[in-house]
């Protein structure tokens, strides 16, 4: 349990079996009135905001969180197995919580999956992979003026904007953080 | 870029101090004018504040237990008692455990007291005060905060507690006490932030269990003569129409005493001396005291009160 006045910008507490981090927080204290902590907190799990008072002294509930560094193994029937790599404990997270960072899973990608109560609510994926142009248009021969782009598809299924001198089978890497393209991979170095 | 220097003050309080000079010369000529005499009290006492939600500094003294002052009200009181008609004064006062955006530790009051006046002749005192600050500071007499601008001009609205509670918490006084958590709890988070948002006001008629040491409305004793004055949500002064009768005073002594022993509070002495002079006779008088530093954040468009401050609890 934590008391109000250990009350920090970033703190994970537990409201009602929900985690909520803490946004803000502000000392309230009315007149020749009792003190009390005000937060803004957001839902760990659904990204909304809501305001909560304690008063001072008043004691909050830590929430139960753990991040783990887990493997990617393989997808099947819609769920994604993940594998720590320590204990080879597995566990596994449906096509809806993964979301778009399904993009950037391969075989053996290691992510970070930050556990409630020991379930999965979040995925966060290395914040640069390296994938393989599936498909994509041959460049304009001859064009040299270098302002424009085309699509490519890797071979996760993730379509990115690509140079025009970039041709099937390259390996690009790409960031995480914006699904975009970030330079070619030079193989056998 | 090097580090920052902790020993140096950052340049926008720098910058802030000249402004705050300015606003206390100007608090001063405006007390002076009007006949204030300005006293000074002890900053380390023998006698509190026995508020239960107050938390006074122990000062080790090896001849007594002595305190670092919460409010200088008993001993401005005792001048009164003494004849003094007219005083004010500017001091620092101490609270234990109240640190936050418009709270510190060690802040400055300005505290103030007429005799043959009351509550009605403080809260004028009051805008006037304000207004007058805002119009030599700024040219006009508003405060512009967060985008909004506040108008100054007297006078302001007053509103009592159960209104405001009413208008603002869709509820009674009367369903709400004796539950005093709730009643705060309510107070700060749908009455407060609404209060002063285009226009200062006036909170006044507490309710009689939240006196503190304001007389009680001879007309209503369900409320006690005691205001407060709000700017954007903040809390700006606390002001009374003074107790004057000493059996009453001690018996709310005793009863603040009471309770912090029953909350496992420090239970400081009763002020023997202030209730002697009260024997001896306080004319009716009407006294506030205010937040100095809240002031001047209002006054200079500041968000925190230690950015007003020279050396708040943070950066000493």
């Amino acid at each position: 349990m934590y008391d109000t006045s250990e009350i920090r910008k970033n703190l994970k507490i537990q409201i009602d079996g929900v985690p909520y981090t803490v946004v803000d927080f502000q000392f309230v204290k009315p007149g020749k009135g009792q003190p009390f902590t005000r937060c803004r907190l957001r839902n760990m799990m659904t990204g909304s905001q809501l305001e909560r008072t304690w008063k001072s002294g008043e004691k909050l509930e830590r929430a139960a969180l753990e991040e783990k560094q887990m493997q990617f193994l393989y997808l099947q029937d819609g769920f994604y197995t993940f594998m720590d790599t320590t204990n080879y404990d597995q566990l596994q997270i449906s096509k809806e919580q993964m979301g778009d960072n399904a993009y950037y899973l391969m075989d053996g990608t290691m992510v970070d999956v930050l556990l409630f109560n020991e379930l999965p609510i979040g995925v966060t994926p290395p914040t640069f992979v390296e994938m393989k142009v599936t498909q994509t248009d041959p460049g304009f021969k001859g064009d040299t003026s270098g302002n424009t782009t085309k699509q490519a598809t890797l071979e996760s299924g993730l379509v990115v904007n690509v140079p025009l001198f970039v041709n099937e089978g390259e390996l690009l890497k790409i960031d995480t953080r914006t699904g975009e393209y970030v330079e070619r991979v030079k193989v056998g170095r | 870029m090097g580090a920052i220097n902790p020993g140096l003050v950052d340049r926008a309080i720098v910058e802030r101090l000249a402004h705050r000079h300015r606003i206390l010369q100007l608090t001063r000529a405006c007390f002076d004018q009007a006949g204030f005499i300005e006293v000074e009290t002890p900053s380390v006492v023998p006698s509190p504040g026995l508020d239960f939600h107050l938390d006074a500094f122990e000062v080790v003294d090896s001849r007594a237990a002595r305190f670092l002052t919460t409010s200088p009200e008993y001993q401005m009181k005792r001048l009164l008692a003494s004849g003094m008609g007219a005083i004010y004064q500017l001091c620092h006062c101490f609270r234990r455990d109240e640190d936050g955006h418009n709270h510190q530790p060690e802040f400055t009051m300005l505290e103030w007291y007429r005799t043959r006046a009351g509550s009605a002749e403080l809260m004028v005192d009051t805008e006037q005060l304000v207004a007058m600050l805002a119009t030599r500071l700024h040219g006009r007499s508003a405060i512009t905060r967060q985008g909004r601008t506040i108008d100054l001009a007297p006078p302001w609205p007053r509103i009592t507690v159960a209104d405001a509670f009413v208008r603002y918490a869709q509820t009674t006084l009367e369903s709400v006490l004796p539950d005093e958590e709730r009643f705060f709890r309510l107070l700060v988070d749908r009455v407060e932030p609404q209060l002063g948002r285009d226009q200062p006001v006036f909170l006044t008629h507490y309710p009689a269990s939240m006196a503190s040491l304001a007389k009680i409305h001879t007309d209503d004793p369900r409320y006690a003569d005691r205001f407060e004055a709000y700017v954007d949500g903040i809390e700006l002064c606390n002001g009374f129409g003074e107790l004057t009768d000493p059996v009453e005073q001690r018996a709310r002594f005793s009863a603040d005493q009471a309770s912090r022993r029953a909350g496992g509070k420090v239970v400081y002495p009763i002020d023997e001396r202030f209730l002697s002079a009260l024997d001896h006779g306080l004319p009716d008088s009407g006294g506030n005291a205010l937040g100095f530093d809240r002031m001047v954040m209002l006054l200079l468009g500041a968000e925190r009160i230690e950015d007003v401050m020279a050396f708040g609890a943070s950066r000493l």
